[in-house]
């Protein structure tokens, strides 16, 4: 399943409007546990995740996976893109992309729509879910395919406490049951709970790459001290 | 349900008739005045044959038939017909009835045509008078040409009057249409003006003069043209037109109590 | 001048105009709201001048080609109602297609990053706007078929206004007024009223409203 891994960026450059937002980066992801990416609001961590998930324009440089199958990837962004569909439709969605039979779709879609609660809002237009409910759907919608790799840009950045514990359970789920994550995030406490590596961006490079436990306990710059201990790093 | 789906279907599907079918284009005056009603039943019990009236100004008949579109066309402006047998786009003119041209205005008469000598004296008059605008269908119809040719009797130089003579550019009923807007005199045909039904405070003011004739003519359009050309069904409908029923048919129609046609075929 | 058939030859040929013409206007409209190519702002402006294009022009040019003297003149389609479709979908196509296009752009802007996540093929991605923003291509239908029955300059020189045969709402409104028969105009005037309004409120009601949330 992981044979996709390591994940090998070698350069990779992204300009946008004249100016570099990410860039180079050398970076080397290894086969197991989950990814990490933190640092500053415009440090470019979406632009990150968004080019390892290929939906990003390189300027320069390469990003090798070791067997790229783009179907094994999924994504959930920052503010969750719901189809103007009901829930259930949703979920449907991504399997009927693959022409997934019928019996299986179904199965999938009880199991998941139990997993996050939604199933007396089956029929309910996505859109009309709250933010912590879009997105426990995105999640699930992302899930559902059995990605090998699970992409997420901040996907509590914007939900209340009960939300964001429930969507770290799912995770924690998907992280056991064998799914590669690599999520952005700019909650500390998040990262310390969830990460087996992380990534410090700072401007647009890596400014840091490590074990969590080795970063979070002895960061070795003097920007990662600062920026852990909650200034402002720019 | 199922009956009103089978009716709306067959209402939908093209009709398709075993009848044959001829289309003559005819002037908006001819259709004005309601002849066509008359004899197209009576042309489709005795010849079996659907007319498609095509209800254009002559300038366009006389394009349709050019352009071979038609089978025959039914106007009245002779000179235009002859040169357009003389090009070769009609077979020949065939002269069918007449009916006349009158000069309507405004009740209060202000120019006073109703005292008018004759129908160049009419329109003098109202020149002369200079109070009520004159309007003018000014779309190259046999309508049109026939008051032209008046103006000219009369020594009148259209382009001298300005804003006193109105050219719409349209139909009899659109032309009488904005003559009572405008409370104005106009020349027309003598059906459309029976048939109109918004009057207003007009009236007709001088008849009479005979050289307010209005000759209409049936002309075959040139089967060489294209293939589809019907011009059996145009010679019989011809005879037929030039029948002793058509006569009786054309003599006795009336508007109001009025007769409106006079039949003047000649035996070929 | 029977009013049963009049009415139903109207909506006989919009009806049929507004079909072909949704058909070709509402996968352009898509396509050219996902497909980037070379000359595609071009392309777009195109169709919305050809919006503007006045409908008598249009049924000048199309007169000219049907003419038995004309390159389609073998066709003998001049003076029908299919002519009169032709002339219609040649005027709504431009119509339906931009306004489509501007809410299938809309919509693409809002599902763009998904639908690129999930790897789907253009043909698929087109396939999902048009089912998800069938409403708003429901609406551009519907100005494609306000413009085509209330139309009357184009379809009067291609359909000959001919009795029995091309005499729709339209032409016969103009024929009654210009014979000073302005009550029968004006009658048949409400009953093309009525009928546009019927016809909205049916699609509508067919298709049931926002308020229910199944769109």
């Amino acid at each position: 399943m992981t044979a996709a891994f390591p994940l090998v960026l070698n350069g990779v450059k992204v300009r946008r409007m004249g100016k570099t937002v990410l860039g180079p980066v050398d970076l080397t992801l290894s086969a197991n546990g989950t990814t990490i990416i933190v640092g500053p609001n415009g440090s470019g961590k979406t632009t990150l995740l968004r080019v390892m998930h290929g939906i990003e324009r390189i300027r320069a440089g390469g990003v090798v996976w070791e067997n790229d199958d783009p179907a094994r990837h999924a994504f959930v962004f920052q503010t969750p893109i719901m189809l103007r569909r009901s829930v259930t439709e949703n979920l449907t969605y991504p399997l009927m992309l693959l022409k997934t039979p019928k019996d299986q779709i179904d199965m999938a879609v009880d199991h998941w729509l139990e997993r996050i609660g939604l199933e007396s809002s089956r029929g309910t237009q996505a859109t009309r879910l709250s933010g912590g409910e879009r997105q426990k759907l995105a999640i699930a919608r992302a899930l559902i395919r059995k990605p090998d790799v699970l992409f997420l840009d901040e996907p509590s950045a914007n939900l209340d406490g009960h939300a964001t514990r429930e969507i770290e359970a799912l995770l924690h789920e998907a992280a056991n049951a064998g799914t590669r994550l690599v999520m952005a995030t700019h909650d500390m406490g998040q990262a310390r709970r969830l990460a087996n590596d992380v990534v410090f961006l700072l401007n647009g490079s890596v400014h840091e790459y490590g074990l969590a436990e080795e970063l979070f306990s002895t960061p070795s710059t003097l920007e990662l001290i600062a920026f852990l201990r909650g200034d402002i790093v720019s | 349900m199922n009956r009103t789906l089978v009716i709306l279907l067959t209402v939908f599907c093209a009709q398709v008739s075993i009848a044959d079918v001829m289309r003559i284009a005819v002037t908006t005056s001819f259709e004005n005045s309601g002849l066509a009603d008359v004899l197209l039943p009576e042309i489709k019990h005795d010849l079996d044959l659907d007319v498609q009236l095509l209800v254009v100004g002559t300038g366009q008949a006389l394009r349709l038939g050019e352009a071979g579109d038609v089978d025959a066309i039914l106007v009245h402006s002779k000179a235009a017909e002859e040169a357009f047998v003389a090009a070769g786009h009609g077979t020949h003119r065939r002269e069918i009835m007449y009916n006349d041209f009158v000069v309507v205005g405004p009740k209060s008469d202000g120019a006073d045509v109703g005292a008018a000598s004759n129908a160049a004296d009419a329109l003098s008059r109202i020149v002369a008078a200079d109070r009520a605008p004159f309007v003018s269908r000014g779309d190259d119809s046999g309508t049109h040409k026939a008051e032209l040719a008046i103006w000219t009797l009369a020594g009148v130089d259209i382009a001298d009057l300005g804003l006193r003579y109105q050219s719409v550019g349209a139909g009899m009923g659109a032309a009488l249409n904005t003559a009572v807007g405008l409370d104005a005199y106009v020349f027309s045909d003598r059906a459309s003006w029976l048939n109109f039904g918004n009057k207003g405070e007009l009236v007709l003011l001088y008849q009479g003069d005979p050289v307010l004739f209005n000759q209409y003519a049936y002309l075959p359009i040139n089967p060489s043209k294209n293939s589809h050309i019907r011009n059996d069904l145009a010679i019989q409908l011809e005879d037929w037109l030039t029948s002793q029923k058509a006569s009786t048919l054309i003599d006795d129609y009336q508007i109001a109590g009025e007769k409106l046609f006079t039949f003047n075929a000649s035996l070929p | 001048m029977e009013l049963w058939e009049i009415s139903l030859r109207s909506l006989r040929v919009t009806l049929t105009a507004l079909l072909i013409a949704s058909i070709i206007a509402i996968p352009l409209g898509t396509y050219l709201a996902v497909q980037r190519f070379r000359y595609r702002r071009f392309v777009i402006s195109i169709i919305n001048a050809l919006m503007g294009l006045p409908p008598v022009v249009v049924g000048l040019v199309i007169y000219i080609m049907l003419s038995r003297s004309g390159p389609f003149g073998v066709l003998n389609l001049l003076f029908t109602p299919t002519a009169m479709i032709i002339a219609q979908v040649i005027i709504i196509t431009p119509v339906i297609a931009s306004i489509a296009h501007q809410s299938m752009r809309e919509l693409w802007a809002e599902y763009h990053d998904l639908l690129i996540s999930l790897n789907t093929s253009k043909w698929q991605r087109i396939l999902t706007l048009i089912h998800d923003g069938r409403r708003n291509l429901l609406t551009a239908s519907l100005a494609g078929f306000g413009r085509a029955i209330g139309e009357v300059g184009a379809i009067m020189i291609v359909g000959g206004n001919i009795d029995h045969v091309s005499r729709v709402l339209t032409t016969a409104i103009a024929l009654e007024t210009g014979k000073g028969d302005f009550v029968l105009a004006m009658g048949l005037g409400f009953v093309l009223i009525g009928i546009s309004i019927l016809v909205n409120l049916a699609i509508h009601t067919l298709t049931r409203t926002e308020r229910e949330g199944r769109w």
